[in-house]
């Protein structure tokens, strides 16, 4: 847990001294005012941990075929938001989740939905690779065993799966392998490959590149961009840059601390298209946070 | 960095200090403390191997093929054997081996990834699967006699009576290394399956389990060899038998163990007997040696894949 924190202050670091954020290179893409077709829409969403109040009031929308990026100072609350659209903050036992969260329209934390069924639509990818200590093959075909998918031939979808992420040429000789064999950045290219095999609705990804080094991070921007096409993509990330290249929405979280009580919470500051984020913020503390003077 | 006033006053000091490196004669107490502990570790080596030569010679002459072939006879102890104790003890560890991996390790499984451990009921049996572990073994031995040999179950002092009596001894052993085994799965391992849409279930039986499965297979081993060399307990459920047959079966005919035939023999007065009974050990000592050394080679073997 503090090695974490360590880690991702760290980064903000590196964020920082690499200097002022340059604004998006890419082809700028036409991002609508507001998205066109919400996959999620929450509305005053507060999460807490036992007495913990984590997260107050969030209300966004994630626009269908978009990447939206969440970005904010450690501690602010984008990894327990990003839990919570996939329910994986059903593990943790003291976590509770008010407010409303629709997917679809659907209320995600309704009596009836069952966390397993939202999980299979909704996939989710770790900072920290986490391949199975198993054949790169059976990393790929696992999803779509354990959903009793209906598929004519593995072998077809393990291999139209890794070209999807961009892997097969360079595993395509050793899918028997164990995947612990493979390097960082193609494991994660690897997890990546795995939430996409059984072809989720969204794939959320909590800080994907930490760990990797500059070009392997390209790679994976690079395949971000690619499956925009077909999924919905949220991305928690420490790096600047990353937001602006990739993203078409950006969310910027911050602590906001009670003056009278003391009481810290994460919460949402701003939300906007990435160039406006970037370029024109209208709140002073996103200005501050991307040009490197606070977080 | 700039270094601050205080920290400038700290690093001279370190670098005065450098100079009082040198060792400043011996450290008495700390000699002292070592050798104390040094005759500790000899004085177990040395009873453990005094133990062992002392068994190997007194058993050597008697190390043949008979022991393993031949039938016990209160006549003639130099075609005396063990084989009906040997036969025994492999039914009546067949049945703990059965009974207890699947209990302990659902036991396990339950406590480690299904139980709330808020609940009353849940830390109640964690606290005694503890205290279980402590019982003394013969309190089992009156516990099979009185609920498995005689009462509810009334099984009669067959082979199985027996095997069940060691697996409640040895249960708790078994339930604590698999849990200590699937607690040291990972928990990324546990996100990623259940992050993919698998059940609960998938998680434990695809990921968490083929792990876990080294250290619950040291857990099991440890235990089986904790009760193919217990005795107290089986002299109680019907193994005192003195039994010139193979036995049965599981479920019927009287049977005997390798451990209590060895109490038997050692017990009567004439020489060639005790001779006999320190053989039967030597067989003893070394299937728990070897069983023990698997159980290390295995543990060395998977503990440092994660
Ligand atoms: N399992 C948990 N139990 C209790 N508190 C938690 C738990 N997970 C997170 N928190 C707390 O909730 C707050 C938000 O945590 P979260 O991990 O969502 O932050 P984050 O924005 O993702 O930070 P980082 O950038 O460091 O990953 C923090 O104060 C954290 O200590
Ligand atoms: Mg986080």
């Amino acid at each position: 847990m503090n090695a974490r924190k360590k880690d991702s202050e760290m980064t903000d670091q590196a964020t920082r001294a690499a200097g002022p954020v340059p604004s998006p290179q890419r082809a700028v893409r036409d991002v609508p005012d507001v998205p066109k077709e919400p996959v999620f829409t929450t509305q005053d969403l507060n999460i807490h941990y036992g007495d913990f109040h984590a997260v107050t009031d969030v209300s966004m929308e994630f626009g269908k075929n978009e990447i939206t990026a969440l970005i904010g100072p450690s501690g602010c609350g984008k990894s327990t938001v990003l839990r919570c659209l996939n329910r994986m903050n059903d593990l943790i036992p003291t976590a509770r989740v008010s407010g409303e969260v629709r997917y679809h329209g659907i209320e995600l934390y309704g009596p009836k939905i069952d966390p397993i069924e939202v999980r299979r639509r909704i996939g989710m990818v770790f900072q920290k690779a986490n391949p199975f200590p198993k054949s790169i093959y059976d990393n790929i075909a696992y999803g779509p065993r354990v959903t009793g998918m209906k598929v004519d031939s593995m072998d077809d979808l393990v291999e139209q799966t890794l070209r999807r992420a961009a892997l097969w040429d360079e595993v395509k000789d050793k899918l028997k392998q164990n995947a612990y064999g493979l390097s960082g950045g193609q494991q994660q290219r690897l997890c990546i490959a795995r939430a996409i095999a059984t072809n989720p609705d969204v794939v959320l990804m909590d800080e994907p590149c930490s760990a990797l080094d500059p070009i392997a991070t390209l790679r994976i921007e690079e395949l971000m961009a690619e499956l925009r096409e077909s999924y919905t993509i949220i991305i928690v990330t420490h790096n600047m840059q990353q937001a602006a290249r990739v993203s078409d929405r950006t969310a910027f979280f911050t602590v906001k601390v009670n003056e009278t009580t003391g009481d810290r919470t994460g919460g949402l500051v701003e939300f906007d298209r990435t160039t406006t984020i970037f370029e024109n913020p209208s709140d002073q503390r996103t200005e501050g946070y991307i040009s490197g003077r606070f977080g | 960095m700039r270094q601050s006033g205080r920290t400038r006053v700290a690093v001279d000091a370190a670098r005065a200090s450098a100079s009082t490196l040198e060792r400043r004669g011996i450290d008495v107490k700390g000699e002292l403390f070592r050798a104390v502990l040094l005759f500790c570790v000899v004085i177990g080596v040395v009873m453990l191997a005094t133990l062992l030569i002392y068994v190997t010679i007194a058993g050597w002459p008697r190390l043949d093929v008979n022991l393993f072939t031949q039938m016990p006879s209160t006549r003639d102890p130099q075609t005396s054997g063990f084989l009906p104790a040997i036969v025994g003890t492999i039914y009546v560890m067949f049945g703990v081996l059965i009974t207890t991996v699947p209990i302990g390790v659902s036991a396990a499984i339950y406590l480690e990834e299904y139980a709330d451990a808020s609940k009353w009921y849940n830390r109640f049996i964690e606290t005694n699967i503890q205290n279980l572990a402590a019982v003394p073994s013969i309190v089992f031995g009156i516990l099979g006699l009185a609920f498995i040999v005689r009462g509810p179950w009334g099984l009669g002092f067959v082979a199985f009576a027996g095997s069940l009596t060691l697996m409640m001894m040895v249960l708790p052993t078994v339930i604590i290394a698999s849990r200590e085994a699937i607690r040291g799965v990972p928990s990324t391992l546990r996100q990623a399956s259940l992050g993919l849409g698998a059940t609960r279930w998938q998680t434990v039986s695809r990921q968490v389990l083929p792990v876990a499965f080294p250290g619950v297979l040291t857990g099991t081993i440890l235990a089986m060899s904790r009760a193919i060399g217990e005795t107290a307990p089986l002299l109680l459920v019907g193994a005192t038998t003195f039994v010139r047959f193979l036995p049965e079966g599981l479920f019927e005919g009287a049977y005997s163990v390798m451990t209590v035939q060895i109490f038997q023999w050692a017990m009567r007065p004439q020489e060639e007997f005790r001779t006999l009974a320190a053989a039967g050990s030597i067989v003893l000592v070394a299937l728990l040696l070897l069983m023990n050394s698997v159980a290390i080679w295995l543990r060395n073997k998977y503990s440092r894949e994660y």
